[in-house]
Parts: structure tokens; C-alpha cells; sequence
């Protein structure tokens, strides 16, 4: 009952101290907005940057291999790499004679391009040369058509697949099929359209278009070096699939048992590890400047409050009269900082809230409540800590002497 | 006769200012009664204010015994001393010391705040104790909105809303003139019919006589302690 009260009276204590010094407690809870904005923003740009990399991620599958020449991530012996010869197609076809029957693979690489139809064209689109099994492992499904098959990828046909957004902007709706469409100036035969795929890091992959991993590497690609996408239909564990991948490699390879690989297994799972990297790195340089801002705040806060003790010093001496305790001063003064806090979270909440628009030009923000309830917190807590000196200072005060001051 | 409210026993208050101790009070013994009317004379630094803080347990004796309503107050803790000051304890100040951005009703609610009583009893209260001093019209002024004398009624309607032991007012008309000082007398003389016990401390004979008991302090020890009969 008496805490209640006193609660009470410590709230419309520090609300008129507050008014009465309005300009003095926005321009000290600076830090603290500074603080709060960077938490939100940060947390935001976690939240956000998360968001749409793991939907990415989730889209390349667990259970996909991609073999390559190069590691997607290795930041260290670059140049062992170096001179590293190009996997190409009779690579493939060794590789696909040893372990073809358990595994499902496709050769594949990419290329820029654009694509032509009547006066139709976009350019900027991404052709990627496959085979067969691209549309397998990945599980392609079509609005028309079909994929090509293995006999048209070995027999060098001009075919090609158009994503979902490249046959809507050249055929307007209607049927692609048959028709020929000029990829980089050279004829191809549509044999199918594909439905929406969605986006990959942000980027779309339904301007995509898909040839034969042979005519790509003829009529268009520089170097003859081709990547592999392997899936095993039911793939237990990866490590051993890797193993016995790696193997066959070597083997296709012919390299000696003493010498290194030259040639790299990749996974989804190095890049989500990556990213968790990175992500750790924006966290800890927001929680730094966040530290540094609400340090700097605190300390201002702390600062504030020893002027409002030293400016109450007769108020606290007539409310020790009046037969305040000790713990109702300490409440009222902490109370005191922790609103001037509390509005420094509000005001910074309010920032990062006009601020989601520009975040959002770049990443998916959003301000979730847990941000909300984080901020402010810890807007509080700074409030509380910094606030107690001061307060302990005004709540120990002998009344005598409080009362004397002028 | 009735019971003795206040028993100061020897009692001495010095300050250690390092290079000298101070001694304000050296021996103070005095006995008030419940329903007294004192008045405390004495030069300028003679200790008056440190006896009256003493009594009103805002400070504590450096030796000596202070029993007040019974109880020993040099064995008290912070906590103790703080309800004490809020129950059986109220102040009246030269400087009036209302809070400047409150109300008078807010002020005069202050001490009942401390005492934990609820909201709609503490306006209750509060109202009943402006009546009193009769400022029940100018409960939602400000302290600025209102006259010196005004203002020292609002003091004294604080000093008296928890039914206080004892009324402790050091130099009350000492920021008045002579006519409001005179109104807060006449107030401090109803008070006392009515049955409260005053305490206070004036450099002006005219105040002091309205007393019933004169207690003249010179450096810090008792000079003179005279009690007269009712006029
Ligand atoms: N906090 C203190 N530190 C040191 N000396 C003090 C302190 N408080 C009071 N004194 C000294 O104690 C003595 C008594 O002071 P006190 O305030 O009780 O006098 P007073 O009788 O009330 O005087 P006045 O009529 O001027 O108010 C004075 O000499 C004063 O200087
Ligand atoms: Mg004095």
C-alpha cells in the first residue's frame, strides 16, 4: 500500500521535473536515442538481412553438392588454387560412369545474355547450360513445355527453357512454344516455359534461360569450365556422400594419393555458416557503437542527475522533514532517470521507425516487437544504473543540512 | 499535570569542523508537556534551530537522552526517525519551504503520501485541514499564486495533516509582516486551544508572550524557563 503510493507520488515527482526542465532532458537523452536507434537499426538489419538469405538458402536445398574447381569460401592459400585445372565435360562423363547410378548429376555453367524475339528483347538475363538432370535436382516445374532431355544436351540441339518472367515479357501470355528466339544473336527453338521460381539473394531467377550445357560451352562460353550440381535421391549423410565423391574425383582427376585435391565440394551449409559469420560481425559492431552511445549517454544522464539532486537539495531535505525514507528519495530520483531514459528510448524508437523506409531500400525491414521490448529495456536499465549514484547521493542527504542549503 | 511528551536529558549537540568542535548545545534538559505552548528565545547562534531539529528528530543529539512520546529516539534508525518525523511531527519553517510547482492541496497531501494512506482518504484530509486554516478556496494555487501569509497557512495545514505530537515552527513570522505574522499567531493560539502541543522559536517578546512558558537559551544552555498561568 505505501509503495504504491509513494510509486505514485515518485512518478508525478519526476514527471514535473521533467516538465520543468523539458529542453535539458531531451538534449541529455541523446545518447540514449543514439543508442536505441543503433539497436534498432542493427536488429533490423539482422532481422531482415536473415529473412531473406535463409529463405535463399532453403530455396539451393540441404542435400545438393556443387563440385566446382574453386571453394565458395576459403579465405586462406588463395594462391595454392592457382593454375588449377578447369573441370570440363569429359570430366563429367567419367565422373557420371562411376558414380552416376547412386547419384544424380548435371554439369552446368552460366552466362550473361540477352534474348530476342521479333522486336521483343531483354537483355541482362542469365543463361545457364545444364543438363538434363538440372531440372531433377532442382525440381523444375513448367507453365508449358518440358526440359531437354540427354540425348538433345549430347546432340548439341539448339534448344532452350525460358524462366517464367522472360516467356511473359516476350510472348505477352501467349504460347512459346516452337518458337525460334535469338539468344546473343544465334537461333534457338523454345521448348519450354518454366513456373515462377521467386528470387535468389534478391535476385530474380525467373528471367533465367536454360540451353544445353553443350551449346553453351560451343557458342558462347569462354573457357570450358563447368561446375556440378550432385544429388544423391536419399542422401543420409552428407559427409560420406562427400567422401565417396571426392574419391571418384581424384580418381577422374588421376591424382596420386600424395597429392591435394584440385578441386572443391561446396555446400549450402559453408555459406550458411559464413553468413552467420557476418551476421555475428554487424552484431558486434552495432552492440559496440550501441555500448559507446548508451556509455556516453549514461554518463550524461548521470551528470543530469547530479544537477537536479544538487538543484532539490532543499526540496529533498523538507520531504525527509515531512518523513520521506531514504529508499522513497532514492525512488523518486531513479525514477527521475529512468523517464528521461525511457522517452531517449521512445524518441529513438521513433528514428529508427522514419529510418525503416531507407533500411528497407536495401534490406527487408521491419521493427519487431521483441526490438521494441529490447530497446526500451535497455533504455531503462541505463537509466537505472546511471541514475543510481545520484540518487543514493540525494537519498542519504542528513535533512539538516538539505534543508539549510539555499 | 499530564504525561511529559518530550524529555531532553543533558543533552548536547556539537560540530567537529576540524580545526574546532562547535558546540551548539552544551546540556540541554527540558521537559514539555502534552497541550504546552513554548516559546524558545535566545540570541542569534545561542541554538535554538539545533534544539528545535533535535526535537524534531532531524537531527540527533551528540550525547544525551531524548525520549519523545515515550520512546527513545537515540535508538532509532534512519527508517524510524523518518516515520517518527511523519506521524508525530510537524514542521513549520521561517522560509515556508512549499514546493513551488505543486498546489496547495498537493502540499498540504505530502506527508499523508509518506504515510501511506490511500488517495481519496488523503483529499479527505487534506480538505478538512485547508478548511482549518481556512484557505479551502485556494486549494489548486500554486505557492506563487498565493500571499506570504497564505503560505505560511498552507505550511501550517502541512505541518498539522497527520495529526501531529507536536507543532515545531522556527521563526514562522519571521518572513511576515506584522499584520499576516499576527494572523499565523491567532492561528498558533486556536491551535493550542484546540488542544496541540507548540514548540516555537522567535526573536520578537510580543510573539513569545503569547506563550504560556518562555524558555530563554543563551550559548547553548538554558538561561531562564518561565511558565505563567493562563491570562
Ligand atoms: N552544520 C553546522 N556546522 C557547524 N556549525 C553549526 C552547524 N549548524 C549550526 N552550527 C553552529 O551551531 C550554533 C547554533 O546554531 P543554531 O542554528 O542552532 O542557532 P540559532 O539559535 O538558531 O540562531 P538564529 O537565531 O540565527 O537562527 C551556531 O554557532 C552555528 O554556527
Ligand atoms: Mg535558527
Amino acid at each position: 500500500m505505501k509503495l504504491k503510493t509513494e510509486l505514485a507520488e515518485s512518478l508525478r515527482f519526476s514527471w514535473s521535473a521533467l516538465m520543468a526542465n523539458k529542453m535539458r532532458a531531451i538534449l541529455t537523452t541523446l545518447g540514449i536515442v543514439i543508442g536505441v536507434v543503433t539497436v534498432s537499426l542493427m536488429s533490423m538489419a539482422i532481422d531482415g538481412v536473415s529473412k531473406s538469405f535463409l529463405r535463399s538458402i532453403s530455396s539451393m536445398g540441404s542435400d545438393i553438392l556443387y563440385l566446382e574447381k574453386n571453394p565458395w569460401i576459403d579465405n586462406q592459400e588463395w594462391w595454392k588454387r592457382r593454375g588449377r585445372r578447369d573441370i570440363e565435360m569429359p570430366h563429367v562423363r567419367e565422373l557420371n560412369r562411376l558414380i552416376g547410378d547412386r547419384y544424380l548429376l548435371s554439369p552446368y555453367a552460366h552466362q550473361s545474355s540477352s534474348v530476342k524475339y521479333g522486336t521483343e528483347s531483354i537483355s541482362g538475363i542469365i543463361m545457364e547450360g545444364c543438363s538434363a538432370e538440372n531440372a531433377v535436382i532442382n525440381g523444375y516445374t513448367f507453365t508449358e513445355g518440358r526440359f531437354f532431355n540427354n540425348n538433345e544436351v549430347d546432340g548439341y540441339r539448339p534448344v532452350c527453357v525460358l524462366g517464367h518472367d522472360a516467356a511473359d515479357a516476350l510472348f505477352k501470355g501467349g504460347s512459346a512454344l516452337g518458337k525460334k528466339v535469338k539468344l546473343n544473336g544465334i537461333n534457338y527453338e523454345v521448348i519450354g516455359a518454366m513456373a515462377k521460381r521467386g528470387t535468389f539473394m534478391g535476385f530474380t531467377l525467373d528471367n533465367n534461360v536454360y540451353i544445353p550445357i553443350t551449346r553453351l560451352l560451343s557458342d558462347f562460353a569462354w573457357r570450358p569450365n563447368v561446375s556440378i550440381a550432385i544429388k544423391a535421391p536419399d542422401m543420409h549423410n552428407v559427409d560420406e556422400a562427400t567422401e565417396e565423391i571426392r574419391g571418384a574425383m581424384r580418381k577422374v582427376r588421376r591424382l596420386e594419393p600424395g597429392q591435394a585435391d584440385d578441386f572443391a565440394i561446396n555446400k549450402q551449409e559453408v555459406l550458411l555458416n559464413t553468413f552467420n559469420k557476418v551476421t555475428g560481425v554487424i552484431a558486434s559492431a552495432g552492440l559496440f557503437i550501441t555500448g559507446l552511445a548508451l556509455f556516453v549517454g549514461g554518463i550524461g544522464i548521470m551528470n543530469i542527475m547530479f544537477v537536479s539532486v544538487a538543484e532539490r537539495t532543499k526540496e529533498i531535505g523538507l520531504r525527509k522533514a515531512l518523513g520521506a525514507r531514504r529508499r522513497t528519495i532514492l525512488m523518486q530520483f531513479l525514477m527521475e532517470a529512468l523517464m528521461i531514459c525511457l522517452w531517449g528510448g521512445l524518441i529513438g524508437l521513433g528514428l529508427a521507425w522514419c529510418l525503416k523506409p531507407v533500411v528497407n531500400h536495401y534490406i527487408p525491414a521491419s521493427i519487431s516487437i521483441k526490438t521494441v521490448v529490447i530497446a526500451l529495456f535497455i533504455a531503462a536499465a541505463t537509466g537505472v544504473i546511471s541514475g543510481y549514484i545520484p540518487a543514493r547521493r540525494a537519498a542519504l542527504m542528513d535533512p539538516v543540512e538539505a534543508l539549510r542549503d539555499e | 499535570m499530564g504525561e511529559a511528551l518530550i524529555q531532553l536529558r543533558d543533552v548536547c549537540r556539537s560540530y567537529d569542523m576540524g580545526a574546532e568542535i562547535v558546540h551548539a548545545l552544551r546540556g540541554v534538559s527540558l521537559q514539555i508537556t502534552r497541550g504546552e505552548y513554548v516559546a524558545i528565545m535566545g540570541p542569534s547562534g545561542s541554538g535554538k534551530s539545533t534544539l528545535m531539529n533535535i526535537i524534531g528528530c532531524l537531527d540527533t543529539p551528540s550525547s544525551g537522552g531524548f525520549i519523545l512520546n515515550g520512546k527513545a529516539v537515540s535508538d532509532m534508525d534512519d527508517n524510524e526517525l523518518a516515520d517518527i518525523r511523519n506521524q508525530e511531527i510537524g514542521f513549520v519553517f521561517q522560509t515556508f519551504n512549499l514546493l513551488a510547482r505543486s498546489t496547495a492541496f498537493h502540499n498540504v497531501e505530502l506527508p499523508l503520501i509518506y504515510a501511506g494512506i490511500p488517495a481519496w482518504e488523503r483529499y479527505e484530509i487534506a480538505v478538512k485541514v485547508l478548511e482549518q486554516v481556512g484557505l479551502a478556496d485556494r486549494m489548486t494555487h500554486k505557492p506563487n499564486e498565493l500571499s506570504g501569509g497564505q503560505r505560511q497557512r498552507v505550511a501550517v495545514a502541512r505541518a498539522l495533516v497527520n495529526g501531529p505530537s507536536i507543532l515545531l515552527a522556527d521563526e514562522p513570522t519571521g518572513n511576515l509582516d506584522t499584520v499576516t505574522g499576527d494572523e499565523i499567531m491567532l492561528l498558533f493560539d486556536k491551535l493550542h486551544h484546540a488542544g496541540n502541543t507548540i514548540i516555537l522559536v522567535t526573536h520578537e517578546e510580543a510573539i513569545a508572550q503569547r506563550a504560556r512558558r518562555i524558555v530563554r537559551i543563551r550559548d547553548g544552555r538554558i538561561a531562564s524557563d518561565e511558565s505563567r498561568d493562563a491570562p
